[in-house]
């Protein structure tokens, strides 16, 4: 049974991506398709087990942080340069508030 | 005698040092091939001829000094996932069509000190995501064996590029087998290295507690010697193990008697071709005879593996591509609109199908009222398939499985149904759930079309594993074959 279309409609709200009619009959379909595969982890009892957020883990005391050193970064130019619309020294972005 | 772009690296190599040939000539060779076959494989997205030639000539500077490194003066390709300062990098999307990098990812900046030459970017599936190259949104390449058939994927510009001749290696990436299948598919080895054990800055992310960067080659040989350039600590990522840089190259021609080697049943699926199953039974067998014990082992959470990724994954990929804003850089809707609309519509056509299906389902799965279903599940089920990865490494020393359970499929097999195409990643989803290191190596032939065998081992064993593949490799002429393009 394909993924209610008001629920298709809100996670594409969710995620800021506008589809079109067609978009969401198909993903509708295909999400609840894809879902009903992940039932099969129901077999496996998972009480009281860690999760695992990802595998690498560092070993003990050790830690993916450095010293927090300045050291020369990108320029103001550089950061820039691949901006869709820029104003002197900034992004332009749409008006975030309203009037 | 062989064509230029026929040497591997390790040939070229000495007689570049030697000064027998020249890197200009060599690049000259490559770029020529490329011309000759481009049409036909599309392996590459982008080819950067004039800055590919110069850094030829520089390498000719450092080998006229001495000053050399194995990989000096050797063309390589560089999948469009890689950062590349100056050069497009657009991970096969409309998103980053017009994206050029101010800066090089870690990988490339290796590479480039030791005087290595970038031919260009590989084509790929759309930010990694597909097993076929079909979701790139320019084209897709097309399988040197069989132009009627895909090379793999996600870096299947990366495996097409290096079996054809248009490069003698390749960097990729791999979150669930992207390197290792295309490798498989296309006859040619491909290592998917521990995680953390190369940098990822630079590497565009798709899903950051999976996602690795890894060399595409034609031997064993040589993914040592762009493994030993590429990996090692770097302050930058922070996900980098604290290793040292290591030469691999050195624990090549050791012998593998004694060494244990399982056999996961659960890897040989009901959906397996048997051509695949018969090509990589033969495989084991040819390590039996070199003095390795073979023994059976199971690893049963293998088939909740799947559904672990699939879960994993986009939930990742969801979080990830939300940069992909309109406002700093990539694609961006002109139309009419407040910000929301603006950015709803650059994502809505900037994206393509999978990556859109992908950030939906993520999206779904950290939702509130799913996180615990989901997305906390199959982080609890990741931890149980990495201890039974840990139980069984401590009775064998590697794993011997297929790559993939099929062979190269023609283009537009498998685009409409996206599970039947997810089904494709079951033999290597597991090793990036774990963190392993895994490599694919050729073992043979089915109905005319390459089969790979794959190695997985415990945590940093990539020197056993690049070990074995290598003792394989002097007994087996499988990576010698070409295609016939």
């Amino acid at each position: 049974m394909p993924l209610d279309p008001a629920q298709v409609r809100h996670i594409a709200a969710l995620a800021r991506i506008a589809l079109t009619d067609a978009e969401r009959a198909v993903l509708g379909q295909q999400l609840a398709q894809i879902l009903a595969q992940f039932e099969v982890l129901n077999q496996l009892d998972t009480t009281g087990v860690a999760p695992t957020a990802h595998a690498g883990d560092l070993g003990p005391g050790l830690s993916g942080l450095r010293d927090d050193t300045p050291s020369p970064g990108l320029t103001t130019e550089e950061v820039l340069s691949n901006a869709p619309r820029r104003e002197g020294q900034f992004f332009r972005v749409r008006a975030v508030l309203e009037e | 005698m062989a064509e230029l772009w026929q040497l591997s690296i390790h040939e070229a190599s000495q007689r570049l040092r030697r000064r027998e040939i020249s890197s200009l000539e060599l690049t000259r060779a490559c770029l020529a091939r490329i011309h000759q076959i481009e049409g036909r494989v599309q392996a590459y997205l982008t080819v950067t001829e004039e800055s590919a030639l110069a850094q030829a000539r520089e390498a000719d500077g450092c080998l006229a000094a001495g000053e050399t490194s194995p990989l000096t003066g050797i063309p390589l390709q560089i999948k469009d996932i890689i950062c590349t300062k100056g050069i497009r990098t657009t991970c096969a999307s409309r998103m980053l069509e017009g994206y050029t990098p101010v800066y090089n990812a870690t990988v490339v900046a290796r590479l480039l000190d030791r005087h290595a030459v970038v031919l260009g970017k590989g084509n790929m599936d759309e930010f990694g995501m597909g097993s076929s190259t079909e979701n790139s949104a320019f084209h897709p390449s097309h399988n040197p064996w069989d132009t009627g058939r895909v090379p793999g994927g996600s870096s299947g510009g990366s495996a097409a590029a290096v079996a054809a001749g248009e490069a003698l290696a390749a960097l990729g990436s791999d979150t669930g087998g992207s390197i290792r299948q295309p490798a498989a598919l296309c006859g040619v080895v491909g290592l998917k290295p521990t995680y953390g054990l190369v940098s990822r800055y630079g590497l565009v992310a798709f899903a950051s507690s999976l996602d690795q960067i890894g060399p595409l080659t034609r031997s064993v040989a040589d993914c040592a010697l762009v493994l030993s350039a590429i990996a090692g600590h770097d302050p930058r990522d922070s996900t980098s193990l604290p290793q040292p840089p290591q030469d691999y190259s050195a624990a090549l021609g050791r012998d593998i008697r004694g060494l244990r080697l399982g056999v996961p049943d659960e890897y040989f699926t009901s959906g397996m071709e048997e051509g695949v199953r018969q090509a990589v039974l033969a495989g084991i067998k040819a390590l039996e005879g070199l003095g390795a014990v073979v023994q059976p082992v199971s690893l049963p959470t293998t088939k909740y593996a799947l559904a672990c990724y699939y879960i994993i994954a986009p939930s990742e990929c969801s979080a990830n591509l939300a940069r992909y804003d309109g406002v700093k850089y990539g694609y961006s809707h002109q139309g009419a609109g407040d910000m929301w609309e603006a950015m709803e519509q650059t994502r809505g056509h900037g994206f393509g199908p999978e990556v859109k299906r992908r950030i939906m389902l993520g999206t779904y799965a950290l939702s509130a009222g799913y996180y615990d279903a989901y997305y906390r599940k199959a982080q609890q089920v990741r931890t149980l398939i990495r201890q039974e990865f840990d139980r069984v490494f401590g009775e064998v020393d590697a794993l011997v499985a297929p790559t993939s359970p099929v062979v190269a499929f023609p283009l537009g097999d498998k685009t409409a149904d996206p599970v039947q195409l997810y089904l494709i990643d079951v033999c290597t989803l597991p090793v990036n759930i774990a963190g392993l290191p895994a490599m694919s190596v050729p073992c043979g032939f089915a109905d005319g079309l390459p089969v790979g065998m794959q190695l997985i081992g415990p945590r940093l064993s990539e020197a056993t594993l690049l070990r074995i593949a290598h003792a394989y490799q002097q007994v087996t002429q499988w990576h010698d074959k070409r295609p016939p393009i």
